[in-house]
């Protein structure tokens, strides 16, 4: 099939290429029959002492441009070039392409298939598979939890052993398949006061210093206003939803009393994108063992 | 026949005949490439820039985002591991002026639609370093502070109409009236910053494939 709305362009192509070569074929034989009188000028002064010799290209020049010419016709016939010809190689850029990926992945598709068909618990003890999971993971994920995996304002600390969608390896291989989204909604119509009491019965929940009278209030409010809804009644959380544990030392976007306030007030959401479409299922499986592995020696 | 002599004296037949010299080589590397179905052919599901696009796209041109990025995945398998599918030409048949940059100091972004969520770009673009403390990157905070309607914005139905114009010259999908005529309410209040965040999560995102 051509690539060109019409057999004009491919007509088109290949005669202005032809005929610029053979010009330059004309204009190497026309200058190579030119007579040229040694020592004579070309008959001009400029600058009043400047003249100019009128003698013949070296010969390694002629050459050279003999070859370029050959050079042209080997290239047109073996690479696409003239119109619609695809030259005799077949050579594309796509096809180069796949050559590359086709012997790379002869060589690693044994070690995916190998670890895939592995327990994640297993792989992600695996010194090899974490190698490559790290690998992957300071290509693809080091943008949002860091090199270091421990994350920022936000964003989780992938090596403690807090989840706010559950550790269990299943739980994190599907978080990094189909994403999540956490949502927590803007309180700003329960009032500044309740909102301050609010922050200072989370900050009692893990032993941060706080306001008891306030605290005591914000307990009740804690209850009556929904808050256990999704942090549970305890505080601790709940990974079906994302809802944070409040109980633990764990904060993701901060534990001081203005932070918490902001939070409560404007609400917070962000998403962990979905990868499976772009990282399929093997690279999926050595990414989530090493994210397993990365939180074992937190426990 | 003309003499050299007469040629190197007469300034504007000089120039006449250095531009045909240096057009021929155009007439086959450039006039081609608007006659071939891969060049001018849309790739299913690529629609043109919505109208919050538009404007974040004159902020990624402002702020000169090309000097450092580009958005051209070449076919090589380093990059397609790292960045998803090559770039083909029929992704950036709205694109006037392309973006393809020929520098990368920073990463490619023609596949950085959906990549990040909304709140890392706008976590990395006030201040880069406070998520990836490695990068580089100046901080763009500023783009906070200015509504879209009143910089980059301003004249949308204008900018809109021209790339109509240019899409109706290929016959290419285009804006409806009804589209440009409530650019301005779609892009409201909206800073330089939250419509630049619109503009890159749409980025490459017609063409998906696994790797």
């Amino acid at each position: 099939m051509s690539d060109f709305v019409s057999d004009f362009w491919n007509l088109y192509v290949i005669v202005i290429v032809t005929a610029s070569i053979l010009a330059c074929v004309v204009l190497l034989i026309v200058q190579g029959k030119a007579t040229f009188t040694p020592g004579k000028t070309m008959g001009h002064v400029w600058d009043e002492n400047l003249e100019e010799y009128n003698n013949p290209m070296p010969r390694w020049w002629t050459w050279m441009f003999v070859i370029t010419v050959v050079f042209a016709f080997v290239y047109l016939a073996l690479y696409p070039g003239l119109g619609n010809f695809k030259g005799m190689l077949g050579w594309t850029s796509v096809g180069q392409h796949k050559i590359e990926v086709d012997k790379m992945n002869a060589v690693v598709k044994p070690l995916f298939d190998k670890y895939l068909a592995m327990d994640l618990k297993a792989v992600a003890g695996d010194k090899q598979a974490n190698e490559m999971g790290k690998r992957m993971y300071l290509t693809y994920c080091m943008q949002c939890h860091g090199a270091d995996a421990r994350g920022s304002k936000g964003f989780p600390n992938l090596t403690d052993s807090d989840w706010l969608y559950g550790g269990e390896p299943e739980q994190i291989k599907e978080t990094l398949n189909n994403g999540r989204m956490g949502v927590m909604p803007p309180h700003a119509q329960l009032g500044a006061d309740t909102i301050k009491d609010l922050a200072n019965f989370v900050r009692s929940l893990s032993g941060l210093p706080n306001d008891s009278v306030r605290a005591a209030k914000g307990k009740e409010a804690f209850a009556s206003t929904g808050c256990l809804g999704c942090h549970g009644a305890e505080g601790t959380g709940m990974h079906a939803l994302g809802a944070p544990n409040l109980t633990d030392k764990v904060w993701l976007y901060g534990s001081s009393e203005a932070t918490i306030i902001e939070t409560i007030t404007n609400g917070r959401q962000n998403k962990m994108p979905a990868w499976k479409e772009f990282l399929g299922d093997a690279k999926i499986h050595l990414l989530s063992a090493y994210v397993l592995s990365l939180s074992q020696g937190a426990k | 026949m003309i003499k050299h002599e007469q040629i190197e004296k007469n300034v504007g037949l000089l120039i006449v005949l250095t531009l045909f010299v240096v057009l021929w080589g155009g007439l086959l590397e450039i006039v081609p490439l608007f006659f071939q179905k891969s060049t001018t052919t849309p790739v299913e599901g690529l629609k043109a820039y919505s109208a919050e696009a538009v404007a974040g796209r004159e902020v990624y041109l402002r702020e000169g985002c090309y000097n450092c990025h580009s958005q051209m995945i070449r076919p090589f398998r380093a990059e397609t591991e790292r960045y998803g599918h090559y770039s083909v030409a029929g992704e950036f048949v709205y694109d006037h002026p392309f973006q393809w940059g020929s520098k990368r100091t920073g990463p490619d972004l023609h596949r950085v639609g959906g990549r990040y969520s909304d709140e890392w770009q706008r976590a990395h673009l006030i201040n880069p370093r406070d998520v990836v403390p490695e990068s580089n990157m100046p901080a763009f905070a500023f783009l906070a502070n200015t509504k879209a309607k009143d910089s980059v914005a301003a004249d949308i139905e204008g900018k809109m109409g021209a790339l109509r114009m240019l899409a109706n010259l290929r016959g290419l999908p285009t804006y409806s009236d009804a589209e440009i005529k409530g650019a301005k309410a779609t892009i409201g209040d909206k800073t330089e910053l939250d419509v630049l965040i619109v503009y890159l999560q749409g980025l490459g995102t017609a063409l998906k494939t696994a790797n």
